[in-house]
């Protein structure tokens, strides 16, 4: 069940999706971390994050909203705190890194170089921040740029995420590429919004929010595949996964590792059980590698 | 330990216009340990498009029975999905949930305890927890002001075999006309602590009345939430201190909560 991805091998394919796991203390009381292939932490950025107002969260049909904001304490405490948590744990952990400029991405990078910490994750794609994230996915010279900024300084290989909120995703997938990325992964939250009849008002306080949950899982997996079939650099898929055969689709339509997001607030063991779901179709479907699976539908 | 576990519903009925009673009870083996009054659950809606659990207060439990007592609002579909539920059926849980009120803070002491609509419920099992301190600390006592709307009460009645109960409503139509304040203010209730759930215009008030006349003060607060276990940040609140989570100042409602210092949090 294992997977490769620049160089870095994980037990199974199955990640957290950044922000729906926290740095997966809570969720150890409910399942054994080393079951997954990698905890990808919340967001961290350079100074604590204390994010948007409430309510942040609303619920959609088979999705929800979420305009958190990034709320995070920051570098020194992640260190301290998560990734000595996580260090101890027999998984791997890639820490997805968010900033308002590029000097602040820098910085959470240059932190990051002695820690153990197997990849980076780039958060180029909230909808939710004023300044930063997005801004730089949505521009591929921007995103280009700091595509390369980054890798200069990295220590560990470098995962751009983007965001669906692009006309063209090829685009987005080829800056990183050209820029140096390791890998990709997508996709971040599709932007909504939700307004309540009766108040005549939005539901989230930020008015917009990122949508996310098996509603948008169409939609993931054809940007997973247009951007797979775009760039040679292996592509991490996302958006709505809800079981071993919705893992198994993102796999097939070019993915080399799926994350689970949403999901898990519904059901707190969702990751493992679809990471025991794609073991056993690969059982039942004769596949010998699950890696096998990655792009065959692309044709 | 939280986990999420499949219930079987032991009584659903309606209680008031809106409010419905739900009993759930753990499958053999699977109730908590302890469960303190505060705490909630979240429980998911009997429907395949809705993904997040309903976050509602306990406001029994039975641990001879293993049965938890749930009384919520049917405000929107998901809560009304729940109405539809018969003795019998299953239902998914998340639980036990949240910090619950410190007993030991609480016994020995002059306790009011203020519930505001459908913050009544959770003052039920906290009324009934400090009736056992009774037993053990002879000058415990409890005072409870339930507010409603009008004259359509919920669980006065069962209030009254734990506490002195006093009514406010809106319309004047039952007890005091106004709020649960109005009633502190008309009958001069003295208190040493002050328990207080409700709407947050409410919860404002009594963080201010508390802090005016020096009485210590606990608010249990209510928040949109997706996951329950502290790992989204969605329901966060305002806090006079720094947060131990994300060291600004928005403290989880479902980990570091529900239940606050009222000095604790800016509402």
């Amino acid at each position: 069940m294992s997977v490769t991805i620049a160089g870095v091998t994980f037990r199974n394919p199955v990640m957290t999706a950044s922000g729906t796991f926290g740095s997966g203390m809570e969720y150890a009381e409910f399942i054994d971390l080393s079951q997954l292939g990698a905890v990808v932490t919340k967001g961290v950025s350079n100074i604590p994050w204390p994010g948007n107002p409430t309510p942040r969260v609303a619920e959609v049909t088979a999705g929800m909203l979420n305009a958190i904001g990034l709320q995070n304490p920051g570098i020194d405490v992640f260190i301290e705190r998560d990734l000595a948590f996580l260090k101890e744990i027999d998984t791997k952990v890639i820490v997805n890194v968010c900033g308002k400029s590029v000097e602040d991405y820098l910085e959470v990078v240059r932190r990051l170089q002695e820690e153990p910490v197997d990849m980076l994750e780039i958060n180029v794609s909230c909808p939710n921040v004023k300044e930063g994230a997005i801004a730089f996915g949505q521009n591929p010279d921007a995103l280009y740029d700091i595509t390369e900024k980054i890798k200069r300084v990295a220590a560990q290989p470098v995962i751009m995420k983007l965001t669906p909120n692009v006309t063209d995703i090829t685009q987005m997938a080829r800056a990183a590429e050209d820029a140096g990325a390791d890998a990709i992964s997508l996709i971040n939250t599709i932007t909504g919004a939700k307004i309540d009849i009766e108040k005549r008002q939005f539901v989230l306080a930020n008015r917009t929010g990122g949508m996310s949950g098996p509603a948008i899982k169409p939609v993931a997996v054809r940007m997973v595949w247009q951007a797979a079939q775009a760039v040679s650099i292996p592509v991490i898929g996302m958006g709505g996964i809800a079981t071993a055969e919705d893992a198994i689709e993102f796999m097939m339509a070019g993915a080399s590792a799926v994350a689970v997001g949403a999901m898990n607030f519904h059901n707190p063991y969702a990751t493992v059980e679809i990471a025991r779901g794609m073991e056993d179709w690969c059982a039942r479907h004769g596949v010998e590698r699950v890696a096998d699976l990655t792009g065959i539908v692309a044709g | 330990m939280k986990k999420k576990t499949t219930m079987t519903v032991a009584d659903s009925r309606r209680i008031a216009q809106e409010i419905w009673s739900l009993e759930l009870a753990y499958a053999p083996g699977e109730a908590p340990d302890q469960v303190r009054p505060g705490q909630f659950a979240g429980i998911y809606p009997a429907a395949a498009d809705l993904l997040l659990m309903r976050p509602i207060s306990i406001c029994r439990w039975d641990p001879a029975r293993s049965v938890l007592r749930f009384v919520y609002r049917a405000a929107g579909r998901g809560t009304t999905t729940l109405t539809g539920l018969k003795a019998g059926d299953r239902v998914d849980m998340l639980g036990i949930l949240g910090n619950g009120y410190d007993l030991d803070a609480l016994a020995g002491r002059r306790v009011l305890l203020l519930g505001g609509g459908i913050g009544i419920p959770p003052m039920l099992e906290l009324a009934a927890s400090l009736s056992a301190c009774k037993n053990e600390n002879k000058n415990t006592q409890v005072t409870a002001i339930l507010g409603y709307r009008d004259g359509d009460l919920f669980l006065k009645e069962e209030m009254e075999a734990f506490a002195d109960v006093l009514v406010a409503t809106e319309d004047g139509s039952a007890g005091t006309k106004g709020n649960v304040l109005d009633v502190v203010r008309e009958k001069g209730i003295e208190a040493d602590v002050i328990c207080a759930c409700g709407p947050l215009p409410m919860l404002r008030a009594v963080r201010r009345y508390a802090a005016e006349n020096g009485i210590r003060a606990f608010l249990s607060l209510e928040e949109r939430m997706a996951c329950g276990v502290g790992v989204c940040l969605g329901c966060v609140t305002g806090t006079t201190k720094v947060d131990e989570h994300s060291r600004v100042h928005n403290a989880r409602v479902c980990v570091e909560g529900p239940v606050f210092d009222a000095e604790d949090v800016a509402l």
